[in-house]
């Protein structure tokens, strides 16, 4: 039996966890090719014009799974805490996926749903786990295994370093330290960032990514902001910056954000008024399906030289 | 105090009424123009929603006008609606404008911060029941105002000379305008009958059925989708529309006071393709495509701004709906960009299409 998972959107926050408890229940994992043109294309025909490139990216990774697995997984990602849910293009996900693409083989698509709180999730395991085994048992060691690898997934971005990059804490270090911000599926895929944040390191800036940062960091900055806002990776962004500007620590702020990616018209122009009253330098960069790599370079160069330049003058 | 808000329609007849009437001095929003948006798009991010552009734009006119007090909806999410005032309140004040921004969100989880606010409205010696009464004469005129409009629609296809329709609803929304109590309420519906039959229509016209669902806000402004109802209604069509401002009231303030589901019916019918409330109007497109169709409507045109999330997920799913249940189907995208003579092409396409599509099916029926 072979569950595939493809490789983007809550891909890289949550996969270690899916993965171990896949296989503590004796399920081989198939993770979808790591993004490369064919996979874009592919997703760019089959998907909705107006969606953004990871929704895009996501039927290309659920094209590339066909004919290779029995079951792929594609959680409906609703929320994962009392106060917000994620983008509605989460929401809609697997719907949209199976009225758009062709011969899939059964799909997972549990509805993931913690607003409740912690006991909902044990309800996910059993639900996924009862596909393959009725031993109840060994569904709650799989889940429990499974939260343990999380934790050590996580406990690599509190360390400082970038587990799906290959990045330990010794790796990132420079001069001039920058907030990275933006969605973890956009940070983390080298191919539709383009790299941009090893590009980063070999210009010998250090950065930092919502992920380093703890959940009761991000939760004390909760009150900042007049109104939560409604979606799960968007107040991570938001939080992270609010951490900063209380905290210092940071030489400027990269926004990374999707062509028309629908949350963050509010979260960039947040955080880009919001630093303009603080006087810390801002760059947004925009990514899509056509994002050329010169392009960025020059850009990330400009800024950069713009940092160093200011602190000189300073 | 300087009263403003957003213009929808025409619910600014209603609403300007119960402001004044609670004693506040008011500024009507103008009708949002090429100007209203020019000024949403230089302040508004690249990718808001059209929505956002064009009430951005009409704060910045009234607040040039001198307003200094803008009254303005919010709402739990998922859709960017609910996060507007946040960010506009923000925008505002980076220009430079002084004002104080009152969001009434939706009354399940505020009642308190709605009870609080309508008190920063309350601006003379009124006592409760006069503020009913004056709520309550709100509600006639909107109804009736909502009427009119539907019936409209209906005229319209079967009209021998072009554009008479529009003027006369016109001329009617301006005299339901100036009704100051329920007797001129009812003069009103008078006189509108009477415009209306003076209209001079084809008797035996059979239209084409066609519904317009999508995102609210571009659904129902005429100025936001380019006249859309009119420009169909013109070409023969009838125009059935998902929402109107009283219904989508009830559907939703008042259910939500009361927990209750509104707009069930469209829900339930979306659920095989689409089983998960995604803010916004996402599901209630797909569900009442299926409605629609079973109602034997020929079409659906589905409106959505540039961006919008719900939309874009019913998108995805709506070809699969249209082709399964045999009605035809069509997306408008909505941007500061969009050009009427674009829009009226495609929906003569469109238009064409149905019609020979229908002709086929009788056709194909006789033999």
């Amino acid at each position: 039996m072979k569950v595939g998972i493809p490789r983007t959107l809550s891909y890289y926050t949550y996969y270690p966890m899916w993965k171990t408890f896949f296989e503590k229940l004796g399920v081989e994992v198939i993770i979808s090719d790591p993004t490369s043109k064919q996979i874009l294309d592919d997703g760019m025909r089959e998907a909705v014009a107006d969606a953004c490139v990871p929704i895009k990216l996501y039927h290309g990774h659920v094209i590339n799974l066909i004919n290779k697995v029995d079951y792929i997984f594609i959680p409906r990602m609703v929320s994962v805490g009392r106060e917000d849910t994620f983008c509605p293009k989460f929401l809609g996900l697997p719907d949209m996926i199976t009225c758009s693409l062709e011969n899939l083989p059964n799909l997972i698509t549990t509805r993931i749903d913690l607003k409740k709180g912690k006991l909902e999730l044990l309800k996910v395991f059993y639900s996924v786990g009862s596909i393959f085994t009725k031993n109840i048992l060994q569904i709650i060691k799989a889940a429990r295994a499974s939260m343990i690898s999380l934790k050590e997934y996580n406990k690599g971005f509190l360390e400082g370093g970038i587990p799906p990059l290959n990045l330990k804490r010794d790796d990132i270090k420079g001069d001039i330290t920058l907030a990275v911000l933006g969605y973890p599926y956009m940070l983390y895929d080298p191919y539709l960032s383009l790299d941009l944040i090893k590009k980063l390191l070999s210009f010998g800036v250090s950065v930092v990514t919502p992920e380093m940062l703890s959940k009761s960091q991000k939760a004390r900055q909760a009150p900042k902001l007049k109104k939560t806002l409604f979606w799960h990776y968007s107040n991570n962004v938001m939080r992270t910056v609010h951490h900063f500007f209380e905290n210092g620590g940071i030489d400027g702020i990269i926004h990374v954000t999707a062509f028309s990616c629908g949350p963050d018209f509010i979260v960039d122009k947040l955080i880009e008024l919001e630093s303009r009253e603080r006087n810390i330098p801002f760059l947004t960069i925009t990514f899509d399906e056509h994002t050329g790599e010169e392009g960025l370079r020059t850009r990330l160069e400009a800024f950069v030289d713009m940092l160093r330049l200011r602190r000189t003058a300073i | 105090m300087k009263v403003t808000f957003p213009y929808m329609s025409n619910s600014h007849i209603a609403i300007t009424n119960i402001l004044e009437g609670l004693g506040n001095e008011v500024i009507p929003p103008p009708k949002p123009s090429k100007l209203t948006l020019s000024y949403g798009t230089k302040y508004a991010p690249e990718f808001a929603c059209v929505p956002f552009k064009i009430t951005l734009g009409t704060y910045i006119e009234t607040l040039e006008m001198g307003a200094d007090t803008i009254v303005s909806t919010g709402g739990v999410g998922p859709c960017r609606a609910g996060l507007y005032t946040t960010l506009q309140e923000k925008i505002l004040r980076n220009i430079g404008y002084e004002f104080e921004m009152i969001t009434f969100e939706p009354p399940s989880r505020y009642l308190k911060d709605i009870i609080r606010n309508f008190k920063k409205l309350v601006n003379k010696k009124v006592s409760l029941v006069e503020i009913i009464k004056l709520i309550w004469f709100a509600w006639e005129q909107l109804t009736l105002l909502d009427e009119v409009e539907l019936e409209s629609f209906k005229i319209r296809p079967c009209e021998v000379k072009r554009g008479e329709t529009t003027r006369a609803y016109r001329k009617i929304v301006d005299i339901i305008a100036q009704a100051k109590n329920r007797d001129d309420l009812k003069e009103a519906r008078k006189l509108a009958d009477k415009i209306y039959s003076s209209v001079d229509r084809y008797e035996d016209v059979d239209p084409l059925k066609i519904a317009l669902l999508g995102e609210i806000y571009v659904v129902m402004e005429p100025t936001a989708n380019l006249e859309i109802e009119e420009t169909l209604g013109e070409l023969g069509a009838y125009v059935e529309r998902t929402m109107f401002f009283t219904d989508y009231t009830i559907n939703n303030a008042i259910t939500d006071l009361f927990h209750l589901k509104g707009d069930r019916d469209a829900k339930k019918a979306a659920v095989p393709y689409f089983n998960e409330m995604c803010g916004g109007h996402g599901r209630e497109s797909v569900g009442n495509t299926i409605l629609y169709a079973e109602k034997g409507f020929d079409g659906v045109i589905q409106v959505a701004p540039f961006t919008c999330i719900p939309e874009i997920v019913a998108k995805s799913i709506l070809p699969t709906v249209a082709e399964e249940y045999g009605i035809g189907f069509l997306s408008i995208s909505i941007d500061e960009q969009t050009g009427k003579a674009g829009i009226q092409t495609r929906l003569e396409a469109f238009v064409d299409l149905l019609a020979r599509k229908r002709k086929k099916k009788r056709e194909e029926k006789i033999a």
